[in-house]
């Protein structure tokens, strides 16, 4: 399909034209809001004891989800690629699952089951508490982030195959040595990528963790709950506006991991 | 990305008799995985539905029918088609742009594309609330309005049909346009005729995910939406004040309802897509 001069300079002002209105002017608003009255200003509503509590624990949730998130998904990944086994079209789909389930209603899920009354609930008693606590923000955080290791490494494990691994196998190496030697240096780059993603998700989870935490500011309050609070709560908009960018730079960076990471993965 | 373009390979490698493949992690690993997966995903999924139907048949059919819980998954239904439908064109126009075009920056236009992908939709929220919100600089007030609605899911949903038509379209056998266009074929013939056929799967599946996204959102809508009952609360809004007002089984009911129309969908148009797979390589 040949469009000439005139069909391609429109085409592409209203794809542009979207892209700048929908996506680009927005972000920079909000990047000039932030910063309209100096560093100064933003740098105080970053700094106030609530916002560091919240920038605390949503390292600390991040710091359990994750690595629980690799282990866990490099598990299923090897399963779902080597495996052999009844059953295995379901397990693909609930590894997807968590994509297709709304945010709330995976926070409404984990009351129900962790809840006073849930099959779990028991927990409560023994002086666990999940919901409205750290364990329940963790739960959630799991839940909406597990597809994007799963699915980042086992197309990778696909692609290698396991010619390798039988040689080494072969060879003498115990299972370990083959997974440490073999297969994890060749899925780092999709590894890294799937753990990009799920920090970035991580970090940025809201409505699971709105209806878990009972965010109760300062204890269990995230970063993205606090803008929440902010803006609704406190009409400290300013504030909401700060907290964001501190969000959006999280974003950008996690943009540009992912840009580079996908070309370093085309050269490969 | 390759959260939208679904794995193939699955039936790639040919099937040997190997009771625990070598690389594998064994049955023991087998166990590990599923016990993850129930106790992560499974099992509240479970209890949420059991509790769906706490109160019988009858009382799940109350729960989704009641005025206030009807009319926020209509209109939730109703937006998240219309959010699709918009996708599909905005998507498949961008898409084009950015592989038959070439401009200054286009590397820049392409890494923006996932940026709702990175952000936290809360912050979508905000960032949406200064274009349109009050003290708007455009003049342009649409907090707590629908069309404020579908901009929050247009902002987040964006990325889906975007990245699965890109690599369809770059696939795509150009030798077969400049063969029409040579037999006297106008521009919107081949359009219609050669690049949607081969576009078709991956619109679909584009759309299914933007619907299935859109329909359960929360974040980017919380604070631009406004949750008035009947007139912008979503779905999700009513979910979770019905727990805010500890009626945990009409949340769960409608939780229910809620899975059960993005299931259907998704499944509706994956088998959309499927046939239009085969009425491609068949013809």
């Amino acid at each position: 399909m040949v469009l000439d001069r005139k069909a391609t300079l429109s085409l592409r002002a209203l794809a542009l034209g979207y892209l700048i209105i929908l996506l680009l002017i927005p972000l920079l608003l909000i990047f000039f809001r932030t910063f309209e009255d100096g560093v100064a200003a933003f740098w105080a509503q970053v700094t106030t004891p609530a916002s560091i509590a919240a920038i605390q624990l949503s390292l600390t949730i991040v710091a359990i989800a994750v690595p629980l998130n690799v282990i866990f998904g490099i598990v299923t990944a090897l399963a779902l690629a080597r495996g052999r086994f009844p059953g295995r079209g379901i397990v693909q789909a609930i590894v997807d699952l968590p994509f297709a389930v709304s945010p709330v209603i995976v926070g409404v899920s984990l009351i129900l089951l962790w809840g006073t009354g849930g099959w779990l609930g028991g927990l409560a008693g023994l002086g666990i508490q999940v919901i409205f606590s750290l364990p329940g923000m963790v739960l959630a955080t799991i839940f909406v982030t597990l597809p994007f290791v799963v699915r980042e490494v086992e197309p990778v494990l696909h692609e290698i195959g396991d010619e390798q691994e039988q040689a080494a196998a072969t060879l003498g190496a115990s299972r370990m040595q083959t997974f440490w030697r073999i297969t994890l240096p060749a899925i780092r780059w999709g590894l890294v990528y799937g753990v990009v993603l799920t920090v970035a998700r991580a970090l940025g989870e809201f409505g699971a963790l709105i209806v878990v935490s009972g965010a109760v500011s300062g204890e269990s309050q995230t970063l993205t709950l606090l803008v929440h609070s902010r803006y609704i709560d406190d009409h400290n908009v300013f504030g909401a506006y700060a907290a964001s960018t501190v969000l959006m730079a999280f974003a950008i960076v996690t943009l540009l991991l992912m840009t580079t990471l996908n070309r370093r993965r085309e050269l490969e | 990305m390759s959260l939208v373009t679904h794995l193939p390979g699955a039936g790639v490698r040919k099937r040997g008799r190997r009771p625990t493949a070598v690389g594998g992690v064994g049955p023991l690993g087998l166990g590990v995985a599923m016990l993850w997966l129930s106790l992560i995903v499974l099992l509240p999924l479970a209890a949420v539905t059991t509790r769906a139907f706490d109160n019988g048949l009858i009382g799940f059919w109350d729960a989704i029918n009641a005025p206030a819980a009807r009319s926020a998954l209509i209109l939730t239904t109703v937006i998240s088609v219309i959010v699709a439908l918009i996708n599909v064109v905005a998507g498949t126009l961008i898409a084009w742009v950015l592989v038959r075009d070439e401009f200054p920056g286009k590397r820049f236009f392409n890494a923006l594309i996932d940026l709702p992908f990175a952000l936290p939709t809360i912050v979508a929220s905000i960032v949406l609330l200064t274009l349109y919100g009050p003290r708007s600089p455009i003049n342009l007030e649409l907090n707590a309005t629908r069309p404020a609605l579908i901009i929050a899911l247009l902002f987040v949903t964006l990325p889906f049909v975007v990245r699965s038509v890109q690599p369809v379209l770059i696939e795509v056998d150009r030798e077969a346009e400049q063969a029409a266009a040579s037999l006297g074929a106008s521009n919107r013939t081949i359009f219609r005729r050669i690049v949607l056929p081969a576009l078709g799967p991956a619109l679909l599946g584009g759309a299914g995910l933007a619907f299935a996204r859109a329909i359960g959102e929360f974040g980017s809508i919380v604070l631009i939406g406004g949750g008035i009952p009947y007139e912008t609360e979503v779905a999700s809004q009513y979910i979770l004040k019905q727990i805010e007002v500890d009626r945990p089984v009409n949340a769960a009911a409608v939780s229910v309802a809620l899975l059960a129309i993005s299931f259907i969908v998704l499944l509706i148009l994956r088998t959309a897509a499927a046939r239009s797979r085969r009425h491609e390589t068949g013809s």
